[in-house]
């Protein structure tokens, strides 16, 4: 591969657009003359992902970032909308050519002991990508466990155990061992660590920064927490109901917020360094991703907001450090 | 914590549900007495001081015996009394015993796997597929379960050719009690499978593109199971007590192979005129099989409860 | 705080000892728990899942879940004990003295009655006053805690508020008695980034005018860091750290807090690594004798096997359980 190539992107997302139909059943809806009613999880959502890079989405409830996440793995079939795995189109409806594509990506889930089969040993759990794709065959495949389980800081001892004998890192553990056995080269994360308490968090980052340099991973890391976020991420996307707000270099983005939301989340995050930054109450709430707002989302909470933002939805356009969704973007030093 | 050393056996002993079970006095009597009941049948054979449905073993004379009393004519006596045609009581409860465990057991077996089938599928599929089999199974529920089986038994008796009739009557019977209690096991199974359908070792499962029927059988079924046990074991007092409820109303296994409500249905009508054990001895047999079946059930529907324990 | 050293602690708890019975013996879940609240002062109480900090608050209002039992140690509200008071009259102290706020906004919240209905309630039992004046009284409470139309929106349904608004709602229904003490078990953690803040402004605010004492209980040192006077260090049922919120987070003199600091990645930090304490907590049935956290601990040496380390002065204010810590050394 040239050096070109090594830096081009991995994944590739367009216009992605999930909807959900959340009417009531037919008949009801009938008797009591509704319509059908949607929610847009996400909507135009375009951003991608460079080899052996950290792109993280972050964002709270109701910003869709699960969704993106489900789609990408094909758990969801997107509304509209295209991904790109290094080039190639993915389809999952057609099944057959897409078996080589799913074997260069994985998911990490948030819920440990949600992910693990209880009634499965982990030697199975473990193995169920490399039996899946039919990677190898008998005593190749309890060797290779044994070697995952040693990569993830287990031991092969452990390989007999059921899911319920180990604490909730440890478990984290072993679902990075089932993503990493298919020998990926994209994993996604979702909340991989708001599980877990602080100091497993910390071995699970470690872990997984570990992992990303040993075997040039690439990652997608959905997460609600910024700290976490800006310690794993070098870019990052900003996401608030369902829409990409922001997209910037994720040093960057921390010192200068283009877009006003952002500066809210990182003015809302607790001072643990007492260095006297006072967290800002933010304004209002999050509204009902059902009846969203007109023009920009995020107008009702926004202290730049004018006419415009209530008329038109902001088109992302480009930034010194990336691009933001704003018709005031850059503006933002001047929030009080 | 249990350690490699322990035996398989050491360790089951030791579970949560064993020790559920040392620690409920009702459970172990229950389980007592079924095993008892149980062990009684399958060794009929051998327990049984005469073999009832053997023509040749049987006479006329010593019908009506009452228990532990000489038969006038023959002088024989029988703990339990004998029948109008002379069979000792103790061997047809040993064998209608066997019959009526065989029929329940199949039938809740045949439930079991029509309604895990069907519910996973439901469960899984969701969309209209659920909603067509969901809505079949509140049509059927509107209807009393005796009243399907009986239909179920009826229509197929009349497309069975006659002279197969009395071998197939049992499996017909099987088939029918069966048929009108799969319902239960699918409404259970749809639920769980729903709740364990969006839980992330399924996902993870789908992300490698397994296949469904592999993700239905090897991840979703054996977490399922915990209350298909329950309402299996209740449901075999069902099947027991429908069962004779069929073989009571005289469609059940033919006379020649008597069942514990076949042995009911004969005994009712000697009741008035004064031969009361033809009744009394295989009604409390079918109460004590019943009733301890039920129990059990019970039992374990608290024990596999994590809000309870 | 030094000056007030004479001064009588509103709650005190003393060597509580908090034990389950199970099938396989008996576990301790709290071990020799002690520690102070003085007036108005708000005590961070911090720690991982199941390092007992949520059983202390449940040991406190006597709603510990059966099996579990004070099996030792003391709990004293204003100098009287309130551990082995019955249930009638802990029901009364719960409420009016000790007002509670937990993480799930809908567990404190009767669906079935307005917020209204709730609030005059709880304003009438503890209160004698009119059904007019608990009503107006709970006006201004809403109003208090951010309800925005507070006269309007009072006879809503919980239902009907925003899990933000809803959190609001349970604040000012645990203030509604005028408490001397307020213990809020993960205030925040059910909500978004942006709403926390919003939250623990109105707690710390509310709280401060009516000069209740606040027991902070949370898995988050940031809350931690902006609310509280002082905070506890829970580590496997023990005290591991107590001491003033600068002091611990920036000072902190016991390893695992030490440790626990560095894993919390910042928004101001620089390394690529962050500091990870290896290992787990142990559980109950598993904890280590002598100093409970030795296997994990990098400066382990034979005493910690041996004996369990008390809670010794290392600075004014600031105790900790470890045998590095000299008797009020530096």
């Amino acid at each position: 591969m040239t050096d070109l190539q090594m830096t081009g992107p991995l994944v590739q997302v367009d216009g992605l657009t999930r909807r959900f139909d959340i009417s009531k059943p037919w008949l009801n809806r009938v008797l009591e003359r509704e319509g059908k009613q949607f929610l847009t999880a996400n909507a135009d959502v375009s951003f991608q992902i460079n080899k052996g890079e950290t792109f993280a989405l972050v964002g709270e409830s109701g910003s869709g970032k699960s969704t993106i996440a489900k789609m990408i793995v094909g758990l969801l079939a997107p509304s509209a909308g295209h991904i790109r795995f290094d080039g190639e189109e993915m389809d999952f409806a057609s099944g057959a050519d897409m078996r080589a594509l799913r074997r260069r990506f994985q998911m990490i889930f948030q819920d440990p002991f949600a992910s693990l089969n209880p009634r499965w040993r982990v030697r199975d759990i473990v193995a169920e990508p490399i039996v899946t794709f039919g990677l190898l065959k008998g005593p190749e495949i309890t060797r290779e466990v044994d070697r995952l389980l040693d990569v993830v800081g287990l031991s092969a001892a452990d390989a007999a155990k059921f899911p319920h004998e180990f604490s909730g890192g440890q478990r984290q553990r072993i679902a990075i061992a089932r993503a990493l056995s298919s020998k990926p080269e994209f994993i996604v994360c979702d909340e991989p660590t708001s599980a877990l308490d602080v100091s497993v968090q910390a071995q699970i980052l470690n872990l997984m920064r570990d992992l990303q340099d040993e075997f040039g991973l690439t990652y997608l890391l959905i997460s609600h927490d910024l700290s976490v976020v800006r310690h794993m991420a070098n870019r990052i996307g900003v996401l608030y109901l369902g829409r990409l707000v922001e997209v910037a270099d994720a040093k960057r983005l921390f010192v200068e917020p283009q877009h006003p939301y952002t500066r809210m989340l990182l003015d809302a995050v607790p001072d643990l360094a007492l260095s006297g930054r006072r967290r800002k109450p933010v304004l209002g709430e999050i509204p009902n991703p059902i009846d969203p707002p007109s023009g920009c989302a995020f107008n009702p909470r926004c202290p730049l907001a004018q006419d415009i933002c209530k008329a038109q939805t902001p088109m992302p356009r480009a930034t010194p450090t990336g691009e933001a969704a704003c018709h005031f973007a850059g503006q933002v030093g001047e929030m009080a | 914590m249990t350690t490699d050393t322990q035996s398989r056996f050491a360790r089951i002993w030791d579970s949560d549900i064993m020790w559920s079970f040392r620690h409920s006095p009702v459970a172990i009597v229950a389980g007592f007495v079924v095993a008892l009941i149980a062990l009684a049948a399958v060794f009929a054979p051998w327990l049984a001081p005469t073999n009832p449905y053997d023509p040749s073993q049987l006479n006329l004379m010593d019908g009506f015996t009452a228990p532990m009393e000489p038969n006038a004519f023959t002088g024989n006596s029988y703990i339990l009394g004998t029948d109008n045609q002379g069979r000792d009581v103790l061997s047809t409860i040993l064998y209608g015993t066997r019959i009526s465990l065989f029929v329940g057991l199949s039938a809740v077996l045949f439930a079991m796997v029509l309604g895990i089938t069907l519910g996973l599928i439901a469960g899984y599929r969701g969309g209209w597929v659920d909603g067509l089999l969901m809505r079949i199974a509140d049509v059927q529920l509107s209807f009393p379960s005796i009243l399907i089986a009986l239909l179920i038994f009826g229509v197929a008796r009349g497309l069975i050719p006659p002279a197969y009739r009395e071998t197939m009557a049992i499996w017909v019977l099987i088939v029918a009690i069966g048929l009108s209690d799969w319902v239960q096991f699918a409404r259970v199974v749809r639920g769980a499978t729903m709740v364990e359908k969006s839980k992330e070792y399924v996902q993870a499962a789908r992300v490698v593109g397994a296949h469904p029927a592999k993700i239905l059988i090897r991840h979703i079924l054996p977490n399922v199971m915990g209350p298909v046990l329950v309402i299996g074991t209740i449901g075999l007092a069902l099947a027991i007590i429908a069962e004779a409820t069929l073989s009571f109303l005289g469609v059940g296994v033919p006379p020649t192979q008597p069942s514990l409500g076949t042995l009911i249905r004969i005994g009712q009508q000697y009741l008035f005129s004064g031969e009361w054990w033809i009744l009394l001895f295989p009604s409390i047999a079918l109460l004590a099989l019943a009733l301890s079946v039920n129990l059990l059930g019970d039992w374990l529907r608290d024990a596999l409860n994590p809000r309870l324990r | 705080m030094t000056g007030d050293k004479m001064k009588e602690p509103l709650l005190s708890v003393r060597d509580l000892v908090v034990e389950f019975p199970t099938r396989h013996g008996t576990l301790r879940a709290l071990d020799q728990v002690s520690f102070d609240i003085g007036p108005g002062e708000v005590l961070g109480m911090v720690g991982e899942s199941g390092a007992g900090k949520s059983l202390t608050g449940a040991a406190i209002i006597g709603l510990l879940e059966p099996p579990g039992r004070i099996a030792g140690g003391e709990i004293r509200l204003r100098g009287a004990r309130i551990d082995n008071l019955s249930y009638e009259q802990m029901r009364r102290i719960r409420g009016r003295r000790i007002g509670m706020v937990f993480q799930d906004p809908l567990t404190s919240l009767n669906p079935l009655y307005t917020v209204a209905q709730q609030l005059i309630q709880t304003i009438r039992t503890h209160m004698d006053v009119s059904e007019a004046d608990a009503r107006k009284r709970a006006v201004a409470l809403l109003d208090r805690v951010g309800i925005p139309a507070a006269a309007r929106r009072i006879d809503d349904y919980p239902h009907h508020f925003s899990g933000g608004m809803r959190q609001r709602v349970v604040i000012a229904l645990a203030l509604a008695a005028e408490p001397e003490l307020v213990i809020a078990d993960e205030p925040t953690t059910a909500l978004d980034v942006s709403v926390q803040a919003q939250i623990i402004d109105v707690l710390k605010e509310i709280c401060a005018e009516r000069g209740a004492s606040v027991m902070l209980i949370t898995h988050d040192m940031g809350v931690i860091a902006e609310t509280a006077d002082r905070v506890a260090v829970l580590y496997a049922g023990r005290v591991a750290e107590i001491g003033p919120v600068r002091d611990v987070i920036q000072h902190a003199r016991h390893p695992y807090t030490a440790g626990l600091m560095g894993a919390i990645p910042t928004l101001e930090q620089t390394s690529d690594r962050l500091v990870q304490i290896p290992g787990a907590m142990p559980r109950l049935n598993s904890i280590p004798t002598g100093c409970a956290f030795n296997p994990r601990c990098a400066h382990v040496f034979d005493h910690c096997y041996r004996e369990r380390p008390v809670l010794r002065q290392a600075a004014p204010q600031h105790e900790v359980a470890c045998w590095l810590t000299e008797e009020g050394g530096a």
